[in-house]
Order: C-alpha cells, then structure tokens, then sequence
C-alpha cells in the first residue's frame, strides 16, 4: 500500500490503541500485515547484553523483559550509561542480545544473521536519529526513497511513495532540497518521513529532539503524537521526562533493568 | 537492489563527490599516461636503432684492416700499407671457399668536397665495385650504378646519394652533369634511392648522404696511397641471416691463410657483423626501456597509493553514511557492490583519461623532444587494466572493511 491512500477508519483496534477521544476518530492508514494474530510488536524476555573489554566485562543490559503493543507510544527513559542505547540498538536490530529472547512482530530475531537483520531493519523498522543522519549529497526525497531502494522497489513507486511521505510531514514544497538547504526541524521532518515510507511495524526515535530548538522540537512531537494517534507503534529514548511525557508509557531503566512502567491515562500530551 | 539500482547509487557518490573523485581520477591520470609514455619512449629508440641498422644492408659482415688487442689496443698490421686488399675480395668472392658468401664488395672510402657548378658539398665518398649495390641492399632511383666496364676503365662516373644529390642540383635532373670531386670532374650516372633518413640522434652516418665511383677510380684519383690495391673495408653479404655465423667463420679461415697467419690472435684485420651491432643497440634499449617501465611504474605505484589514501579518507569519512545505509536495509553485500561500483568508475575513467592523454602526448611530445614515441597497444591495455585494479584493491578493500563494521558503531562515529 501506498502512503498517499486516504487512509481509512478502523473501527476495531489492535490492542494498546487508543480509545476513541475527543480528539476525533481514530485514523488508521495502514491494513495491518497481521490483522488475524493479536500478537505484540515487541516481546522482550530476561534480555542480557554484556559488553567485553579486554578483560572487563559490562552488563548493559540484565534481564530486561517486558512487551509491547502494536500502536503504543512508548518512552524509554533513563541517564546517561543507563543501558537505554543498549535497549534502543537491540530493539532496532542494530544488535543482537548476549542472551534472552527477543520476538519483533513476531519474529525470533535474536538468532538472525548480519543479513537477516539487515532485511528485518529495512521492513519492520523507522529510524529517528538524534542527528537525523540525511546524506548530504541527496535531496530530500532521495533520502526518503532509500529503504526503498534497498527493498528493490521499482524506481516510479518509490518516487512516488517518497513523496507521499514527504507530504504526510508537510514538506511537499521542500522534496528537491538537500538537507544543507533545510532548517534542523525540517530535516528532522525528512529523517521522519524517511522512517515512514516503508510501512513499518515500529518507529524507534531516539532522543529526536536532541539537536532541536524548542520550537522545532513541539514541531517533531507535534509529529510523532501525530503518528501515533494515526495507529503506529512508536518507542521514543531520551532522557528527558518532559519529552517522555508524550508518551502513553514510560518505561524507567537504570544500571541495565526497568525499574517502573508508568502507564499515563492516555498517550495524550 | 539490482545491478542497474547498484550502479546508479556509485555513481550519484561519485557525482556528488566532484572534487574528490576528481582527484582520484587525475591521480590515476597521470600514472598512467606517463606509463604510456615512457615505455613508448623507449620502444620508439628501439625500433629507430633497429631501422637504421637494417638499412646498413642486411646480412652483412664487414672486415676492416688491423685488428683490437685486449691490451694494446689497435694492431696495424704489416706497417703502414693496409693489409686488405683487391685480392683478398676477389678470394673471398669464390663459391668452393666461401659457399656462405653471396657478394663481396671492396670499398674505399674518403671524404672529399663536391663541387657542382657553383654549389658546394663535403660528403664521403666511396669507391666500390657493382657487388656494392646489393651488399648494401640499395637501389636506384634513376640512371644507373657502377658496372664492370666502369672498373676496368677507371671510368670518371659517379653515383649520388639522395641527399647529396638534392644538395648539390636542387631540384634539377643531376644525371649527365658534372660533379667536380677533388678537383677531378666526373658525370653523374645515377642516383640512390632513398633508405628512410635516420635522424641526428643515430650514430651511423646518413646513407642518403654519400658518393659512389669505381673502386679503380677511387685508388687512382681520390686515394692514392702506396698500394693501389688496398681497401679500406670489404662488406660481405652473407646468403642469409641463418648462415651468417658460418660466413663468418669462412671469411676469418681464408682470410687468415691468405695473410699467412697462424693463430687468430695474430690477425691484422677484424670482423664486424652488423648483428653484433645491431644486438648491441637493441639491448641497450632494452636497458633504456625497463629503466623507463621503472620509472613509470614507481609513479604508477605513487599514482596507486594516492588513490589509496584518498580512497580510506573517502571511506572514513563515509563511515557514518555506510551505517546509515545498513540501519536503513543495506546488507553488506550492497555496500560492498555500491564501493566496488565508486572504484571501478574511478579507475576506468582515470585509466581511459591517461591512456588518452598518453596517446596525445605520444603525437605532440616528439615534435618537442625530436625523439620518437611508440606507443604500444599492450602498454596502454594494461595500463588501464592497472589503473581498474588500483580502484578495486585500494578502494574496496576499506570499503568491505566498513561494511563489517556493525552499523551502531558506523552511526557512532562522528
């Protein structure tokens, strides 16, 4: 499916959706790949991940298990060396656990190779960068086609998904820019388009507000909460509890374990 | 991500990386055109000192009076008189003696002051007999040579080379003209035809520039001397390349018992061979062209290790973009391709660029340097091929490097 369909209503939720609020319906553009299975996005069990230097050893990550839903707002937070990296590049199959089990979508993907993984990140993954991470030599919508390209979608649907996208993050007047060309919030804007084209079962942002004005940042929020509302599963690293406050969940970890799952009432700012 | 997607991918890194990639290319450039040019060079010395001995006659053995001594030097025979002789040729000239031997031609040679009408010019001139036409592998372009009546009669006739004769009338027919040589007036009877002007880098006389009389002519006007029968030299022609060796040896045996000498260290005249000559040259060259190929591959070398260093900058720099590209779906076999991609590009165009750029240089350079250049088909090939490898190895072994990286430790870098 293409980004730029009108998106249409579900009326029967997967679990962790939202309710219906005031805010209006609940817009859901996407027809979920699994629709039969109510199974979690992510399914993380005693998760270690040890870390060796020389003959120092570090635990990371000690026996972290928790889920997620699909359509959840998550925010994973915890200070500096707390392991929340660790978590994020584990999550995002950037890495692979020590030990544990870790399902993505359903998928046992603790045990795939470099190039199995390489094929998970590409389809079930958005990356948010803290730096965004646009390459500087491609316009905007050359950014965004890249998952594509690298998923051997043809060269006219991927123009045209991209700039799907980019409208979906209101830059449909910035496509031929390069990210020199662009305003921190517009390329953060890019990077989030660039994680939405491929559809994905899970937009991992890590602290996407880092190298952000305050303006910018309400803007890229503004976004996610948007994405959210409209049934994507979103995790969201930072160390800000004032960002964290965005999400539906606040998971705390410290020294490599969760240390409190804070529901709010709602994913609602 | 098909070849075609692959492709398109290198080359948008190596568009948008123009100053970059343009000094990879350029590196390349120059590596190769000056391997290109230097190995011409030295096949372009090679093949000139191989065309100018060819056109000393082919087959030929020339046999000069006295003889070189490990230790002292020149030997002079008995005395002052030279000890080659008319007869000596005439021996020579047998098919029982010398089966090997096709022509013999004695020669005298002197340089003398030709004056045509008021023109005037200095050039060497030979006397020989009829043989001398086909030993020397020489033809005419009009009129005709020496014949045996001229000998007999000492006739006053002469025979111009192509240069001498331009010389001496210009552009007018210099048959059936008079040609005052020391003094002595003789009619021109023909002209040489011309053998390919060797330039003034050769060390053999131009052949286009000479002047041919009858030996007995020679001996009794232009040389003198205390013997009218002593030449300066005998130019045997040997009935091919392959009998050369025992034409040689027949010329040394007979030779050597018609002096009356016993051992060869005795002889009073020596044995030259064209092909010795020849050899000798053409391993010089041969030195001349692998101190060259040295030369131009150290640079190629240099050439290669800038390409390198530019290559691993490219690279390092390009860590966070290739752990980008594997966060976003890239496997390292894609990297790897997209690398392979970069670098072959910048070899192929740098090594078609200086193979361009040498083939030029080949055409404007000997205009300025007045040596010749050759430039050879398998010098240039491979040159390129070099150039496509110094892409690969020194730019995809970093990349395939990068492409191991584990992608977090990529996007890390800063």
């Amino acid at each position: 499916m293409t980004m730029g369909r009108d998106i249409e209503s579900l009326g029967a939720t997967p679990g962790g959706m939202p309710a219906l609020d005031d805010t209006g319906p609940v817009w859901v553009e996407r027809t979920d790949a699994h629709p039969a299975v109510r199974q979690p996005v992510i399914d993380v069990t005693d998760v270690w991940k040890t870390y060796r230097t020389g003959t120092l050893e570090v635990d990371a990550l000690r026996g972290v298990t928790f889920t997620i839903d699909a359509g959840e707002y998550v925010a994973v937070m915890g200070p500096s060396g707390s392991g929340k990296s660790t978590l994020m590049h584990i999550l995002g199959c950037l890495d692979i656990p020590t030990s544990g089990g870790f399902h993505l979508a359903g998928d046992d993907v603790s045990w795939m190779t470099e190039e199995e993984l390489a094929h998970v990140r590409n389809k079930r993954i958005g990356f948010v960068f803290q730096q965004f991470n646009l390459l500087a030599s491609l316009t905007a919508w050359r950014n965004v086609e890249l998952p594509l390209l690298y998923a051997g979608v043809e060269r006219a649907e991927r123009k045209q998904r991209a700039m799907a996208a980019l409208e979906r993050v209101g830059l449909s007047d910035r496509v031929d820019h390069r990210p020199g060309e662009l305003s921190g919030g517009q390329q953060q804007r890019v990077a989030v388009a660039r994680a939405l084209v491929t559809d994905p079962d899970l937009i991992l942002a890590d602290e996407p507000t880092g190298n952000l004005d305050s303006v910018s940042a309400r803007d890229v929020m503004g976004l996610l909460d948007e994405l959210h509302r409209s049934g994507r599963t979103i995790v969201l690293i930072t160390h800000d509890a004032d960002v964290a406050q965005a999400a539906g969940r606040v998971m705390r970890i410290l020294d490599g374990q969760i240390t409190t799952a804070v529901t709010s009432s709602v994913g609602r700012p | 991500m098909n070849l075609l997607e692959t492709f398109r991918t290198g080359m948008d890194a190596v568009l948008s990386h123009r100053l970059r990639s343009g000094l990879t290319v350029l590196g390349i450039m120059i590596g190769i055109s000056a391997v290109i040019l230097t190995v011409g060079l030295g096949e372009g010395a090679q093949q000139q000192v191989g065309s100018e001995i060819s056109a000393l006659g082919s087959n030929l053995l020339t046999v000069t009076p006295g003889s070189t001594t490990s230790s002292s030097g020149v030997r002079g025979g008995f005395g002052t008189a030279s000890t080659l002789t008319t007869g000596d040729a005439i021996a020579l000239d047998s098919k029982v003696v010398a089966p090997d031997i096709r022509a013999v031609a004695p020669a005298t040679s002197t340089t003398a002051s030709l004056v045509a009408g008021t023109t005037n010019w200095t050039t060497s001139v030979v006397g020989s007999d009829p043989s001398w036409l086909t030993v020397r592998g020489r033809t005419m372009t009009e009129g005709r040579f020496i014949v045996s009546h001229d000998l007999a009669t000492r006739a006053e006739v002469v025979v111009l080379g192509a240069t001498t004769a331009q010389e001496l009338f210009s552009f007018r027919d210099p048959v059936g003209q008079i040609v005052n040589i020391a003094g002595q007036p003789m009619s021109v009877i023909g002209v040489l035809n011309t053998v390919g002007s060797s330039s003034s880098s050769s060390t053999v006389a131009n052949p286009d520039d000479q002047a041919v009389v009858p030996l007995t002519t020679a001996s009794a006007l232009l040389t003198g001397g205390s013997s009218r029968n002593s030449v300066s030299q005998i130019l045997i022609q040997a009935t091919s390349s392959a009998t050369l060796s025992a034409a040689y040896q027949e010329t040394d045996a007979e030779l050597l018992s018609l002096h009356g000498i016993t051992t060869t260290t005795g002889a009073d005249f020596t044995i030259t061979s064209e092909q010795q000559v020849l050899s000798t040259a053409t391993s010089v060259d041969k030195t001349l062209t692998v101190l060259l190929g040295g030369v131009a591959g150290i640079s190629l070398l240099v050439g290669g290790i800038g390409v390198m260093n530019i290559m691993l900058v490219s690279v390092t720099e390009r860590i966070r973009e290739i752990g980008l590209r594997k966060a976003l779906g890239a496997t390292p076999r894609v990297i790897r391709r997209q690398f392979l991609v970069e670098a072959s590009v910048l070899g192929t165009v740098g090594g078609v660029l200086g193979a361009l750029l040498g083939v030029i240089g080949a055409e404007v350079l000997p205009h300025l340097i007045s040596d010749p250049i050759t430039v050879s088909p398998v010098a240039a090939v491979g040159a390129i091929a070099v150039a496509i490898l110094i892409g690969i190895v020194f730019g995809v072994y970093p990349a395939s490097r990068a492409a191991k990286l584990p992608p977090i430790d990529a996007l890390r870098s800063e």
